[in-house]
């Protein structure tokens, strides 16, 4: 079970890391999506994953009993999501208003804040 | 913009059901799936769709605040229960304190994690509809709901 | 103006806060002579084994008295010399706060709190050199005498942290106590040589002098107080107090004999060949200092008596001499001996003041500076096996020392000023008070040597007091200020005397060939390796810089990625051959399908033409997570991945119209690069999956949040109860991240608003 998160995270990094190195700056952030959620994927897969046992008490008791998905990745992982929702709101913004300001998407002509 | 009068009715019954919803998954949360964030999730794709539907001046008008206030008044409120504890109990910053005497159907004790996760709430609707507004109308004015 | 001048005028106030700590210094000397040492010790850093612990002994209490002395001496002389100076706060608490360090160095017990100080001194000495801090020349000088210093402030550092653990202590005292512990130990070299390092760089010994005559860009205050009567004194401070750790041995004394021997000879060799006043008198200190470092080589009770006294001694004329000289400079206006003259009349008191220093430098009888050389040569004669040597070293250092002292006395005092020159002085006059007063006391001082240098006070405290804790042993000392009786050490002195003389004579034949001789040299000599070795640094940093931050964001992710592939990737590769290839529990048939879709929309958005297209994939992708989510039982992270994912397609689509479409710029070859880059990557990071699956994870935590949620926090949503409760304090400042990331989106699009619409929107639109 690991090897197939291993691989969709090991796509995941490879397909953003590619993307991160374009010239684009569109592509570049969708790069940084891809990045987050193999991030997300990746600290989600350091716990064992087990199937048909959600971190929820069951009513009646007071822990979790038997086999039971960790639920600390998992409150970690809830985080970045929303975190990675501003930064990409962030990113996609900032994108817009570069490419208004200085009229090109490539990332190497970028080199000034001064409009062109 | 054209307006789709399928999309335009669909919405005027779907908005308060998917409000009603959040709250409902909010107030869960404690206990089932759910919580602050998912449930400001679904409370800002209900007015962000009303965006799509007629606009940003009505969907503001909707609203009726400004997202930044509501981002503002959500970190009061968190911040505000963190520090009931060390205020009225004496206690660590977070401690956790509940009424003990009643317990509501569904939402279990009331207690100070539940104002956390409401101020948490907030933030998560002011912050996405504050990008959804900047981002739809950029052309026009933004601004608070009057 | 004259605001700054009177009340300048009065800081010469200043000076008699550190007379009177030497009073009171000179108060504890009978108890400390008597074996009586003051001590005290506050924990500072008690876990780093830093400790703000004070030792007097001897020789702390002599150098204290010096620093504190000549200290107030100086400021009174400082607030003179800077008179009308705009800076002269700056100047004045500078100058106070290398007093306070110097006065740490010399009582410091700690061995941290010692290095401390002595950084300190480094630090104020670079203020203080670069003090006219407009001038190119200051900049230069005070950086290169900071690096210097620096440099070997860290190998003493290495040195004493090594000391301190062999010892077992961190307490100089506790240290000094176990005597030679060292000897024969294998780090002995090691130590030793770092330790040197430091001491040699400080005392500007041979090679790394030349920071020394740079040093005099400082205003001569300065000069005359950290760059000859005290911070480079720290150097020869540091090796008398490990006389007892570390004297004796072979090491010791070739390296400090030879190194000594000729800084000593270097230092008085081109001293005489100077112009500039202060120059002369940097050249004689180096060349002092390399006196007190072979002293120390030669050891044994007469060399630490000697290196003791001339300590005093030096430090006494010295002084007074680059006092002197600032006045010369303060109101003639040049420092030049070639064209000064005549100011015998002029300044009478200040040249009371010179004859008595340089009397007392040239050793002459029966100043205070005969007894410093009488012993000198007492220590090079006794010395059985090198004698000869020894005293050769000696003598040629002392003689250069005379016509050095030669020069000063006579060049600007004693004879008339050359006719040929344009220097106009005939309105020259004596300097204030504040700025004779200091040398005049000192060369007084040294005068009177007949009353005191026999007296108990002297030489059984403060000489004796000093001798014992360099020797480690007890030593009875008796100084005479007139020899007793004719023996070989006062014929070498008046030898020295005369010889000195003749050579002032006929230097003026000299000087020529001797400067073309030393600049010859002088390309191969220290100081051209150290321009070397600082420009190629330059150079080197700028190219790296050039070739790392080429300015272009790529390029960066691009080193990131790399690095991350050599460093990271590479090591855990290599060194763990056994990963987990787990396939059990065996992925079910639907968790396989969507593991695909996530794959094949993956590679959708890396090869997308379209931008619509390559968001649309994203989205999958998203959403497939997300189905991954529910899957393996994270219920609340599927509902967010779904919320959120749809809300990133939508602003993405917001934006997407406005921009212009997808084209390939980079080169194939590029792509290329990029693709193996991005694969290797990938492998590590799946790699790195199948390594932390493989290593069972901590159960602690995991059982403490499944066994606290209902109890502690009434919650069964075990994740909700970790963000709202056990981590709330984390959420709390995440959705404080949130607000901030949502007005820093506000406020570009306000911008933009406000600005109205740039280029590309009109383009568009």
């Amino acid at each position: 079970m690991n090897l197939l998160l291993a691989v969709v995270v090991g796509t995941l990094y490879g397909a953003g890391i590619f993307m991160v190195l374009r010239r684009s700056i569109v592509k570049l952030i969708l790069g940084l999506g891809l990045l987050g959620h193999a991030t997300n994927l990746l600290i989600f897969s350091t716990s064992e994953v087990v199937r048909d046992a959600p971190p929820l008490i069951k009513t009646g008791e007071t822990s979790l009993e038997g086999v039971f998905a960790s639920p600390l990745p998992q409150a970690l992982v809830l985080t970045a999501i929303v975190i990675g929702l501003a930064s990409t709101a962030f990113a996609i913004v900032l994108m817009k208003r570069a490419y208004a300001i200085m009229g090109t998407d490539d990332v190497d002509v970028m080199v000034t804040t001064e409009g062109s | 913009m054209n307006r789709s009068l399928i999309l335009m009715t669909a919405t005027r019954y779907l908005v308060p059901i998917i409000l009603m919803l959040s709250v409902f998954i909010l107030l869960r949360g404690h206990n089932e799936p759910g919580g602050g964030f998912v449930g400001g999730l679904l409370a800002a794709s209900a007015f962000a769709l009303y965006v799509f539907a007629f606009g940003i001046k009505e969907a503001q008008r909707l609203l009726g605040v400004h997202p930044l206030a509501l981002i503002g008044s959500g970190l009061f409120i968190s911040l505000g229960s963190a520090l009931i504890a060390p205020i009225f109990f004496g206690e660590p910053l977070m401690t956790g304190k509940w009424i003990d005497t009643f317990e509501l159907p569904g939402i279990g004790k009331l207690g100070t994690p539940l104002f956390f996760d409401i101020g948490v709430m907030l933030v998560v609707v002011g912050v996405t509809l504050l990008i959804v507004f900047a981002l739809a109308g950029e052309d026009e004015q933004l601004g608070g709901g009057s | 103006m004259a605001n700054h001048h009177t009340s300048s005028n009065r800081l010469w106030i200043l000076g008699l806060i550190p007379l009177a700590f030497a009073a009171y210094f000179f108060l504890q000397l009978e108890g400390v002579a008597s074996g009586q040492f003051l001590q005290f010790s506050i924990p500072w850093v008690p876990d780093l084994n830093v400790n703000f612990s004070i030792y007097i002994d001897g020789l702390s209490l002599l150098m204290s008295l010096l620093v504190l002395g000549i200290g107030g001496l100086i400021l009174i002389y400082a607030s003179g010399y800077m008179a009308g100076n705009a800076k002269i706060g700056r100047f004045f608490f500078i100058l106070i706060f290398f007093m306070i360090a110097m006065l740490g160095v010399v009582v410091s017990d700690n061995i941290f709190l010692l290095f401390i100080f002595w950084e300190l001194t480094s630090i104020s000495s670079f203020l203080l050199i670069g003090f006219s801090h407009e001038s190119e020349k200051s900049q230069k000088s005070a950086q290169q005498a900071l690096i210097v210093t620096g440099l070997g402030g860290l190998a003493l550092m290495a040195g004493l942290i090594m000391l301190g653990y062999i010892g077992g202590s961190w307490e100089l005292s506790e240290l000094l106590a176990q005597g030679q512990f060292l000897d024969g130990h294998p780090a002995f070299p090691a130590v030793i040589t770092l330790i040197f390092l430091g001491a040699f760089t400080k005392s500007a010994q041979f090679p790394f002098h030349f920071w020394l005559p740079n040093a005099m860009a400082a205003p001569t205050p300065v000069s005359a107080y950290l760059h000859s009567a005290t911070m480079v004194k720290a150097g020869v401070y540091l090796l008398a107090r490990l006389y007892p750790i570390f004297g004796g041995s072979d090491t010791w004394f070739f390296t400090l004999v030879i190194i000594g021997g000729i800084t000593g000879m270097l230092g008085g060799w081109l001293a005489w060949q100077q112009k500039d006043l202060k120059r002369i008198m940097a050249y004689t200190t180096i060349s002092a200092l390399g006196i007190l470092v072979f002293l120390l080589g030669v050891g044994q009770k007469i060399g630490t008596e000697a290196a003791v006294l001339f300590l005093f001694v030096h430090s006494l004329y010295k002084g007074a001499l680059f006092m002197i000289a600032g006045s010369v400079d303060h109101e003639t206006g040049t420092r030049d001996v070639t064209i000064l003259g005549g100011l015998r009349g002029k300044m009478p008191l200040t040249m009371v003041a010179v004859t008595l220093a340089t009397l007392s430098m040239a050793g002459v009888p029966p100043l205070v500076g005969f007894v410093g050389k009488e012993v000198i040569y007492e220590a090079t004669v006794e010395n059985v096996d090198y004698r000869v040597w020894l005293t050769a070293v000696a003598f040629v250092m002392n003689f250069f020392n005379v016509a050095a002292a030669a020069a000063i006395l006579y060049m600007p005092f004693i004879r008339s000023q050359p006719a040929d020159t344009q220097l106009e002085l005939d309105h020259t006059h004596e300097a204030p008070w504040t700025m004779w007063i200091g040398p005049l006391s000192l060369g007084i001082l040294a005068t009177l040597s007949f009353f005191f240098v026999g007296s108990e006070l002297f030489s059984g405290q403060l000489i004796q007091g000093a001798t014992e804790a360099v020797y480690g042993k007890p030593a009875e000392i008796k100084l005479y200020a007139l020899p007793p009786a004719l023996t070989i050490v006062p014929i070498l002195s008046i030898f020295t005397i005369v010889g000195g003389i003749i050579f002032f004579a006929v230097q003026g034949r000299l000087i020529k060939a001797a400067r073309a001789a030393d600049a010859a040299v002088s390309r191969f000599g220290p100081e051209s390796g150290y321009f070397a070795g600082f420009d190629g640094l330059l150079a080197g940093a700028a190219s790296i810089t050039l070739f790392v931050q080429n300015g272009k964001l790529r390029r960066y992710v691009l080193y990131v990625v790399v690095s991350f592939i050599l460093f990271v990737g590479l090591p855990l590769f290599l060194n763990f051959g056994a990963l987990s290839w787990r396939l059990s529990p065996p992925p079910l048939l639907y968790e396989l399908i969507v593991s695909a879709v996530i794959i094949l929309a993956t590679l959708m958005v890396t090869f997308a033409r379209s931008r619509l297209a390559a968001v649309a994939a994203l989205g999958v992708v998203g959403y497939g997570i997300a189905i991954l989510f529910l899957y393996f039982n994270a219920p609340d992270l599927a509902m967010t991945q779904f919320s959120v994912e749809t809300f990133t397609v939508i602003l993405f689509v917001l934006v997407l119209y406005r921009l212009p479409a997808f084209k390939a710029i980079t080169s194939p070859a590029g792509r290329l690069r990029d693709v193996i880059i991005a694969v290797l990557a990938g492998g590590f990071m799946a790699m790195l999956v199948l390594l932390v699956t493989a290593v069972p994870q901590s159960q602690h935590v995991i059982d403490y949040y499944a066994q606290s949620s209902y109890p502690l926090a009434k919650g069964q949503n075990v994740v909700n109860v970790i963000l709202v409760d056990f981590r709330g304090f984390d959420t709390l400042v995440e959705i404080s991240v949130l607000g901030v990331a949502a007005v820093g989106v506000y406020a570009l699009i306000r911008r933009g608003v406000i600005r109205g619409l740039s280029r590309g929107e009109r383009g568009e639109s």
